[in-house]
């Protein structure tokens, strides 16, 4: 739908005139990455076995930073009511925003991650499985964190209500995740926690737009 | 003024149902956790394997239990309200949120007490406890969530729509830490509770579980008629909109009068969290009720709000 | 084509706003919403665009109730709320682009011209002062068509000048059939003006 990508556009242009807020996430990923090794010491094994746990709270401390611009930035100029007032259906609002979130925050945590994979010294079969882990277990965060988001969105002290909220509901995808490069790492099939991942990312993909579209109504209530 | 505003629809029949309940289940609750303890502490036998540390299962079992039944009904309750707009869902889920989160934090308690002698450790990673403590952060973001509000309807809708999202992923949490563990510990021998349960046992534990069930009805009848006599009071802007709040958890000094075959030190304080955090939650509500009741009966003239 | 309230009840937080509010508006009709500050005039508003739910009563367009199809409603009406709605990133220019695109339509090069901020066009709203801005949030209303206006003290932070040419607009659009709703608590009358005053509870239309 034509709506759809005018949306998109709109959500591109837009962090392209606020590259520093689209930037950040990916700099505090990195810099907790690099504390890892700064604390635990150089040993290669080591950081081998740590490395699909680091990546991956690196990874989603990052996407939870990226969150907050979603929604709240529209909320406190009034272009929120103007969005909504255009017509187009609430969940193809958020599922508009959501992608707006992956391409820009997501998509480049994954780059990152699979880049700082290198210096926490992971073997060469482990960063397609990392990859695919990162797309599909991204793509999923994004869509609880949006769907957190739209819950949130008139609460006093959102901010620190949201990492509550959300960290219990990324627990499985940070547990397969995680899994999958450990399975790597350990040479055995990546194909189950990948598959569960994927059917994780569908689950949300078919709920949070949803809910995430009545939460929205909700708070402009 | 005739207002229907569903936020304040009065559920009349079912507090009169609630009022009169009340006494029965305060009498079941009592005779049973009576009885109960009296069979859990002194007259059941103690395990062979586990000695008298066994009896920690009798509240901890019991609490895990209600715990997981709590959830269902303030999930179900969200469900109803936010379908079919039923008031009285909202409320019951409101109601009852409290006192699952201090039935989740005593089961996470007293498994450490009963853990520790048992299997070395306060703490394991497997997918039962992992999983009851994610449903403590969900109690605690559900309570939180509903009081972040200014508006209290907004936050009650928010906080429903948390619930459900809740239960959808309760399953898949269990499911993932369950793959999680077979994944890096193939070999389990962690069963709690024992294989299989000698109905000398089981007496204590159905009895105890009762027994909790009706402290949930009796609190829970309390802390409805709490909200409904609190929201009459904020319709007409006598309070502000905070209103319910945790209750705290305490540790208790034990008195060692029975040395429990040397687990006095888990056994005891295992009760004793057990019966303060309970007794304080029953007295906060209780207090908070007749206050606001009161508060109600001293109203001026009797505003049909309906 | 008609606008019309039955019975509307309104209440924010604890506080009942007002109760069994009414009226009906036909083609041409402009309604300003007069009451004192806290007596509701956004909050009907907001609940006239269906963003917000009325706690009792309906509200129905064309003769049909707004809650059956509200993407519809929403692209018959304009609403400009106390904020501009205004990205502050954008230009004037990608602002009113954005805003018609999202509508599905094409926005009408010209909407700027009629409030003299055309010159601001390509210039970043950061930029600009609260009353250009508001010159600006209201050339969205022309920037693509829509039969009703629902627009909360759009004259504020305007000058003298801007006033007048919010006059115009608003003479302009209810001779074209269209049907606008403003609340206002400034007392510059407009001809065409019904006034509605809002007070707790009770509400008189003359």
């Amino acid at each position: 739908m034509m709506v759809f990508f005018a949306l998109l556009h709109r959500e591109l242009r837009l962090a392209g005139r606020q590259k520093f807020d689209v930037t950040l996430p990916l700099a505090v990923a990195v810099l907790i990455l690099l504390l890892f090794p700064l604390s635990l010491g150089p040993e290669p094994d080591l950081l081998r076995r740590l490395a699909p746990a680091a990546l991956w709270i690196a990874a989603l401390l990052g996407a939870l930073l990226g969150l907050d611009r979603l929604f709240h930035s529209d909320f406190d100029d009034g272009s929120l009511d103007q969005l909504i007032l255009s017509g187009l259906p609430l969940p193809l609002l958020v599922l508009g925003k959501s992608l707006g979130h992956w391409l820009l925050t997501s998509l480049p945590m994954t780059a990152v991650t699979l880049l700082m994979g290198i210096f926490l010294n992971l073997p060469g079969t482990a960063f397609l499985p990392l990859a695919l882990a990162m797309i599909l277990g991204g793509a999923s965060l994004t869509l609880l964190g949006t769907t957190i988001m739209a819950l949130t969105l008139g609460a006093r002290r959102g901010g620190a209500l949201t990492g509550l909220l959300l960290l219990p509901l990324t627990l499985p995808i940070a547990i397969f995740g995680a899994g999958t490069v450990t399975a790597a790492l350990s040479d055995l099939p990546t194909r189950p926690p990948l598959l569960v991942l994927g059917g994780i990312f569908l689950g949300c993909l078919a709920i949070c737009p949803f809910l995430a579209a009545i939460a929205l109504r909700e708070a402009l209530d | 003024m005739t207002i229907r505003f569903h936020y304040f629809a009065n559920p009349t029949r079912a507090l009169r149902v609630a009022k009169t309940l009340l006494p029965f289940s305060l009498a079941a609750m009592s005779v049973l956790l009576g009885w109960g303890l009296w069979l859990a502490l002194y007259a059941s036998p103690p395990d062979y394997q586990q000695g008298e540390a066994v009896r920690i299962m009798y509240v901890h079992v019991p609490a895990a239990w209600m715990a997981l039944f709590v959830y269902i009904i303030v999930a179900a309750g969200s469900v109803s309200f936010l379908i079919w707009r039923h008031p009285l869902g909202e409320l019951i889920a409101e109601a009852a949120a409290p006192i699952g989160a201090c039935f989740t934090a005593l089961a996470l308690i007293t498994g450490s007490l009963w853990g520790q002698p048992m299997w070395g450790t306060w703490w394991v990673w497997d997918a039962r406890l992992t999983s009851v403590l994610i449903l403590f952060f969900l109690y605690l973001g559900y309570m939180g969530l509903r009081n972040a509000f200014d508006d209290p309807a907004k936050g009650s809708r928010a906080a429903s729509i948390l619930a459900i999202i809740g239960t959808i992923n309760l399953p898949i949490i269990k499911f993932s830490v369950d793959w999680w563990n077979t994944l890096h510990q193939p070999a389990s021998v962690l069963r709690l509770g024992g294989p299989t349960i000698h109905p000398d046992m089981l007496w204590p534990l159905l009895i105890m579980a009762v027994g909790f069930k009706f402290y949930f009805l009796s609190v829970g009848i309390i802390r409805l008629r709490n909200h409904v006599a609190l929201r009459r009071l904020q319709a007409l802007s006598l309070l502000s909109s905070d209103s319910s709040s945790l209750a705290a958890v305490r540790l208790s000094s034990v008195a060692p009068f029975f040395a429990m075959g040397g687990y006095a030190f888990y056994v005891w304080p295992a009760y004793g969290v057990t019966f303060c955090v309970l007794a304080i939650l029953f007295a906060r509500s209780a207090i908070a009720m007749r206050r606001n009741e009161a508060a109600v009966q001293r109203l001026p003239s009797p505003q049909s709000v309906s | 084509m008609g606008l019309n309230a039955e019975s509307l009840g309104c209440r924010r937080g604890n506080r009942v706003l007002f109760t069994e509010l009414s009226f009906s508006l036909g083609a041409g009709d402009l309604l300003v919403l007069r009451g004192t500050n806290g007596s509701g005039k956004t909050s009907l508003l907001r609940l006239l665009t269906g963003l917000s739910r009325p706690a009792a009563g309906r509200i129905l367009w064309n003769g049909i109730t707004i809650t059956q199809d509200l993407e519809t409603y929403f692209r018959q009406l304009h609403y400009l709320g106390h904020l501009d709605g205004l990205k502050s990133a954008f230009t004037a220019r990608e602002n009113l682009h954005y805003s018609a695109h999202l509508r599905g339509t094409i926005a009408d090069a010209s909407a700027l011209n009629h409030f003299n901020v055309a010159s601001l066009e390509n210039m970043p709203i950061r930029l600009l002062s609260a009353g250009q801005r508001r010159r600006i949030a209201l050339a969205r209303l022309l920037a693509s068509p829509a039969p009703l206006w629902l627009l909360d003290e759009p004259s504020a932070a305007l000058d003298h000048d801007g006033v007048a040419l919010l006059h115009q607009t608003l003479t302009d659009h209810c001779r074209n059939g269209g049907i606008a709703v403003i609340a206002s608590h400034d007392s510059i009358a407009h001809p065409l003006a019904k006034v509605l005053e809002i007070n707790s509870l009770r509400s008189a239309a003359s």
